[in-house]
């Protein structure tokens, strides 16, 4: 594990109209860490989440990814928003997986996955999509519409599709919410499969054990800040503080 | 299931013994004896209608066979599909603009687009035809140059707007502003997920309309849309009060000429009305069909394909 900062968030800080979601939270996460970040519903995890590839933007703080401002540029002290184009190349780098998959219906598997490299003008996307199908386990699907999938199949697909630009880092929106509990644990497995690779991960999650057991760091976050945080081990077996205490005695 | 019931062990002797009968054979659903009255007497009526149709003389289905394919009736036709065709691409264009004007952002955009709408939703078409037709009597010229400044050329509008032109923008701008509706609730339509995905995939907003939302907004738009073509055709029968001779136009000078023919004549426009909106549902299927792609397991087969398949299930 080398020491590179693969996320530095520092001050995010957002608000929904009068609600604070992020209330100044700082992190930092190291190349080819897995990071999970848990806590009760609405305590500003997919916010914080979504910051990261400038999904929502942050109103105070920045977000910087291997180093670079991401979604914005400092110019004489103050932070501007991107334009389009500079966006769009900082999140080809950045995978993200949604709650609920948000596979493109009317595309085929297949065709899912090569969208965003042939977007991006990318060498052999069809060679290299079948390579992914076959490593989520669902190459014989290449062909399929999403819809004729199971959610756990859709999920990979999901994750096929947020590997197909070579990402740097794959952000995790709560990948296994929406499925039923019998198919959480094939999506997992291809997770797994990943942080055993080395690229750096981000998963917002309830699955505690999971997190217990893949990841490095855990983020414990509720009302908006940074409660807790260390390696997974100590904040899920010992969590210093009541709130985490509370929290991962109700979920485990 | 029968057969299971048979081997099953009888649970007790004193009982009595479950019914065979009862449990082998399939119920047996209830009638609705009013279903086949009303269908008795919608049956009745259809006949006596269409035995009407043929057989009142009133209909001179004679003439009407004379006029059907004549050649200023075939003219009309060609008209009324040309200034139709027209309208409809260019209602679509100017639809689909005025729709992502509304969506932009922009509050002008959004203004404009909003006052559009609500203005040549509110003219009646026969109105907005009139008006373009006496548009040469108001802006005698149509000239290039520096807006409020002075002009560097000039044309005549007589010369540059035929009828034809004349009645192709009317419908035109007429249909922009209800296609706009169309394509703005179809765009709606789509799930804000899809956005998400195509944002986080670094895709160009171009390419996420081309490739992701449309498609998917089309299955929204397709049946609104041609639902609006229906209308736009017969729509189009109004430009004969703007001296165009469509098919409506050609039926009803001919009705001057041949005063006696004019109930044929009248059948000969409904019959090709009803052809032309035909053609168009059959289009309408199997465009709806290409836009499906992927909402359903399986696609259901077409009606030829159903064909197909109980005649080769009936000779094999």
């Amino acid at each position: 594990m080398n020491g590179k900062t693969a996320v530095e968030i520092r001050g995010a800080t957002k608000s929904f109209g009068t609600h604070r979601v992020l209330d100044g939270i700082d992190l930092d996460i190291r190349a080819g860490q897995v990071a999970a970040v848990i806590g009760p519903s609405g305590a500003g995890k997919s916010t914080l989440l979504r910051t990261i590839n400038h999904l929502d933007q942050l109103d105070l703080g920045y977000v910087k990814v291997l180093g670079e401002l991401i979604g914005v540029r400092e110019h004489r002290g103050r932070l501007h928003e991107l334009g389009d184009r500079a966006i769009r190349q900082q999140r080809s780098r950045i995978g993200f997986v949604f709650q609920n998959f948000n596979l493109f219906p009317h595309l085929t598997i297949l065709e899912n996955v090569t969208e965003a490299p042939r977007a991006h003008r990318r060498p052999t996307p069809e060679k290299r999509a079948l390579e992914l199908l076959e490593k989520v386990g669902i190459a014989e699907k290449a062909h399929a519409y999403p819809r004729q999938l199971s959610g756990g199949q859709q999920q990979r697909a999901a994750i096929a599709r947020a590997l197909a630009l070579e990402p740097e880092l794959i952000l995790f929106d709560e990948p296994t919410s929406a499925l039923d509990p019998e198919l959480v644990g094939e999506v997992l497995a291809v997770i797994k499969e990943l942080a055993r690779t080395g690229t750096t991960l981000v998963i917002v999650t309830h699955e505690i054990a999971f997190a217990r057991e893949v990841a490095d760091l855990v983020f414990f976050l509720d009302g908006g800040r940074l409660i807790e945080h260390g390696p997974a081990a100590d904040v899920i077996d010992n969590p210093q503080h009541p709130r985490t205490r509370e929290f991962i005695g109700k979920v485990l | 299931m029968s057969a299971d019931s048979s081997t099953a062990p009888r649970l007790q002797v004193d009982t009595p013994p479950p019914d065979d009968l009862l449990t082998s054979r399939p119920v047996i659903r209830s009638r609705h004896p009013w279903r086949w009255v009303a269908t008795a007497v919608v049956l009745v009526l259809a006949v006596q209608l269409g035995h009407g149709l043929i057989s009142n003389p009133f209909y001179q289905w004679d003439r009407f066979r004379f006029w059907f394919t004549q050649a200023p009736i075939l003219e009309g036709l060609l008209l009324t599909l040309e200034v139709a065709a027209w309208s409809a691409v260019l209602g679509l264009l100017g639809g689909v603009v005025l729709a992502l004007m509304r969506l932009s952002g922009v509050a002008l955009l959004q203004a404009v687009s909003w006052t559009y709408i609500w203005i040549f939703r509110a003219v009646p078409l026969i109105v907005l035809l009139l008006f373009l037709f006496n548009f040469s009597a108001l802006y005698p010229q149509l000239s290039i140059g520096i807006p409020f400044g002075p002009a560097f050329s000039g044309i005549d509008t007589t010369d540059l707007l035929g009828y034809t032109v004349i009645g192709v923008i009317g419908l035109s701008l007429n249909e922009a502003a209800y296609a706009a509706e169309v394509v703005r609730a179809g765009l709606a339509s789509v799930d804000q997920g899809q956005h998400e995905a195509a944002n986080a995939l670094g895709l160009s907003r171009a390419r996420q309309f081309r490739r992701i939302v449309l498609p998917q907004a089309q299955r929204a738009i397709v049946p609104a849309y041609v639902n609006q073509l229906v209308g736009l055709i017969k729509a189009s029968s109004l430009v004969s009060y703007v001296s165009l001779l469509d098919l409506f136009g050609t039926v009803q000078t001919l009705g001057a000429t041949f005063p006696g023919d004019i109930v044929p004549l009248l059948l000969v426009a409904t019959v090709w009305y009803v052809i032309l909106t035909s053609v168009l549902s059959v289009v309408q299927y199997y465009v709806e069909r290409y836009y499906a792609r992927g909402s359903q397991r399986t696609v259901p087969p077409t009606p030829f394909q159903r064909l197909r398949t109980v005649t080769r299930k009936r000779f094999a």
